[in-house]
């Protein structure tokens, strides 16, 4: 189903609206203006400079800096993957469990295991994935994808929370917050000590120490990269970077472009399988490096979208996102990074309307920390659907008749006076057009102004006829 | 000071009164204006829509009618953005041409931009009784900065009180294409914007960009608000009041 038809059923989705209309509202956009404003804007502009630039210095070295990641965390103990795709994630992963007899996983918030559909290969395979991320351990409940990248409950009310919980847990139905975060909190607590499997994502990598770097608000990522006996941390391949004072730069402007925060609750980076000295740790640790289309943007005109430090300022900007939510955008990234992601990882003529749903506001792209021109992207998109002939046959021509005709001065004014007396006609004495020929999608929920009924053109020639 | 005026493909056809109230401002404030007859369209439908062919074939025509000017104003913050933000990015591998658009983005401005801050207009012809909140349209704000002229211009007038609006900033859902593509979202976002500005208390919502006009009062019309005015700025400040005969 394509962008379209989703958010056409957003639309008529009344909870869903009232959930998204509160998001909406005050929300993550409200937390960062604050925390930016705290930080001082001028500042905060020379710290976006400064990210992007440490962002960019990573992507030009990736491959020596991979190198370098896997040197450093191979010396410390761990063992490097990588994987191709999904696919290859799936293999890897399963092909650890089988190696050390696993078969319950416990994991931290990771998109990347989304891209790769990890927890059904688990789930068919014998071992039992729990999400612990209290967002995700909802939508796990409800069997849903996440409508947001570090939100992904956002669309869902406190009293669809509960009733999830009572259906689940089988206990006594809780309307508040706090109570129901203790719920989930009691719950998972068996689940973090019965585990032997932790499953996290990275923020980062740090190829430096050869270290991997996890930012959360629930203290649950530190569980899972520390209490089973294996952990697996599985990330993409653009999130390497050369050093911790990187990191230093780069958390500075991740915590307050999310939710507004000068840092987030736990920041925990995680080096190694557990020492002869530690207190704490795994036995094993694995981190899989995933390709799944990136390599394909390296060098090339959307190479600016490797940036990306996952913070979801761009959604909580966007009129869009914030009008039809997450899971109108149909794969694994929403918002105006997923507009771009998906054509760009899982194909151009697979997300057809994907880059045409937007309005090119750039709210996304005056609030990205680390400055991808996401509207200058989707464009180039577009462009690239024009170029590959991706576009139906009716838009194509209709923008080449426009361009031929507004190339012709005479045509065009000739054109534009029968289009003013026409339109000005179909407008009536309450000079709105009720029906617009050729602009259904207009008119199904607004008037069209009528025309004044004479062009400029057509009148300023007469007044300097007359003077 | 010579300046030619870019009228927009969306004011010749839709709402010229905007064109004579832009021509009047340049002309009290001391302007030598041009219109040059040929003009048509900035070429945004074919850019904004992935046919960068067809976009520059059209500023290769704003080109050569309007680089013989000192500025080029444009009563729109989307077609003076496209001028000035995104022509440099589509001759950007035509060295000839680079050169000469660059120079002409460089002398581009929106018109309330333009009043405020280059031909320093400080006293209005128009007049205005009553209360008005600023939508700021997307192009003119994230790309041309326009932001504080048109309240400044607003504010050399007596009898207008300006009532901002909550999420002043935020996109009305136009989009020039998407507005027909994705109708159903447009209208949705476009149903926020309304609401502020009816919650604003204010008698008119001003705004600089035709396209935002022509969404904004289509769907304070259908939502059945017959009384809240939408008007361009410079009609505002003109004095014009947005009907022709």
């Amino acid at each position: 189903m394509h962008f379209k038809a989703r958010a056409g059923r957003a639309l008529a989705d009344e909870t869903l609206q009232a959930n998204l209309h509160k998001f909406g509202t005050g929300g993550l956009a409200a937390l960062r203006a604050r925390g930016v404003a705290e930080y001082g804007p001028q500042a905060f502009e020379q710290l976006r400079d400064a990210a992007a630039a440490t962002r960019d210095r990573g992507l030009e070295n990736l491959e020596v800096l991979i190198e370098r990641f896997e040197r450093e965390a191979t010396s410390r103990g761990a063992t490097v993957l990588y994987a191709q795709d999904g696919a290859e994630v799936r293999e890897l992963v399963l092909e650890i469990c089988r190696r050390h007899g696993l078969k319950k996983a416990v994991k931290s918030k990771s998109m990347l295991t989304e891209e790769a559909t990890l927890n059904d290969a688990l789930a068919a395979n014998d071992v039992e994935p729990v999400e612990t991320d209290l967002g995700e351990y909802i939508i796990q409940l409800a069997n849903e994808p996440p409508s947001h990248i570090i939100a992904p409950a956002v669309h869902k009310s406190k009293d669809e929370v509960s009733d999830l919980f009572v259906k689940f847990h089988g206990t006594e139905r809780k309307t508040e917050i706090p109570a129901l975060t203790r719920e989930a909190r009691e719950v998972l607590r068996g689940r973090f000590l019965a585990a032997d499997l932790g499953i996290s994502g990275a923020n980062f990598l740090i190829a430096e120490t050869g270290s991997g770097a996890i930012v959360t608000n629930e203290g649950n990522g530190r569980m899972v990269t520390t209490l089973p006996r294996v952990h697996v941390s599985i990330t993409g391949i653009e999130k390497v970077i050369p050093t911790l004072e990187d990191f230093a730069t780069l958390l500075r402007v991740l915590t307050r472009s999310a939710t507004g925060q000068p840092i987030s609750n736990y920041v925990s980076i995680f080096t190694g399988p557990k020492g002869r000295d530690d207190g704490d740790g795994p036995e094993h640790m694995y981190f899989i490096l995933v390709d799944n289309g990136r390599t394909s943007l390296v060098g090339g005109d959307m190479q600016e979208m490797l940036r990306c430090i996952r913070c979801g300022a761009c959604m909580n900007h966007c009129p869009v996102y914030k009008t039809v939510g997450g899971h109108s955008y149909g794969w694994v990234y929403p918002g105006p990074m997923g507009s771009v992601l998906t054509p760009s990882y899982v194909g151009l003529e697979k997300a057809l309307d994907l880059p045409h749903a937007a309005t090119l506001c750039n709210q996304c792209g005056v609030v990205c920390p680390v400055r991808i021109p996401l509207p200058d992207l989707l464009r180039k998109l577009r462009e690239k659907q024009v170029d590959r002939r991706l576009r139906p046959a009716s838009e194509r021509l209709g923008l080449r008749a426009w361009a031929w005709v507004a190339q012709r001065p005479r045509l065009y004014a000739l054109g534009t006076r029968f289009a003013a007396r026409y339109l000005r006609m179909l407008g009536g004495g309450q000079r709105m057009i009720t029906h617009l020929p050729l602009g259904k999608g207009w008119t199904l929920g607004r008037e069209m102004p009528a025309p004044q009924g004479r062009t400029f053109r057509e009148l300023y020639a007469a007044r300097a006829k007359d003077s | 000071m010579r300046v030619g005026l870019f009228v927009t493909c969306l004011v010749d056809l839709m709402r010229p009164s905007i064109g004579f109230a832009a021509l009047e401002l340049l002309e009290k404030a001391g302007c030598e204006v041009v219109v040059p007859p040929t003009q048509t369209c900035c070429g945004q439908p074919g850019y904004n829509s992935g046919d960068s062919r067809a976009a520059r074939l059209l500023a290769r025509k704003v080109l050569d009618e309007f680089e013989g000017c000192d500025f080029v104003v444009v009563p729109s913050g989307s077609c003076s953005g496209m001028i000035r933000t995104h022509y440099p990015d589509l001759v950007r591998d035509d060295r000839g041409l680079a050169d000469r658009v660059a120079r002409l983005a460089a002398k581009t401005y929106e018109l309330t931009d333009f009043l405020a801050n280059v031909a320093r207009l400080v006293t209005m012809p128009g007049r205005f009784e009553g209360t008005v909140t600023y939508h700021d349209s997307c192009a003119g704000l994230r790309e041309m900065g326009v932001k504080a002229q048109p309240r400044a211009l607003l504010a050399r007038m007596q009898g207008v009180r300006l009532e901002e609006m909550g999420e002043c900033e935020q996109c009305c859902g136009f989009g020039g294409t998407f507005s027909i593509k994705f109708g159903d979202v447009s209208t949705a976002i476009a149903d926020r914007k309304c609401g502020n500005i009816e919650a604003s208390g204010a008698q008119a919502v001003v705004l600089g960009d035709l396209g935002c006009m022509l969404n904004i009062e289509g769907r304070l019309r259908r939502r059945g608000n017959t009384t809240t005015r939408v008007l361009h700025v410079a009609e505002v400040l003109a004095g014009q009041d947005g009907r022709m005969d």
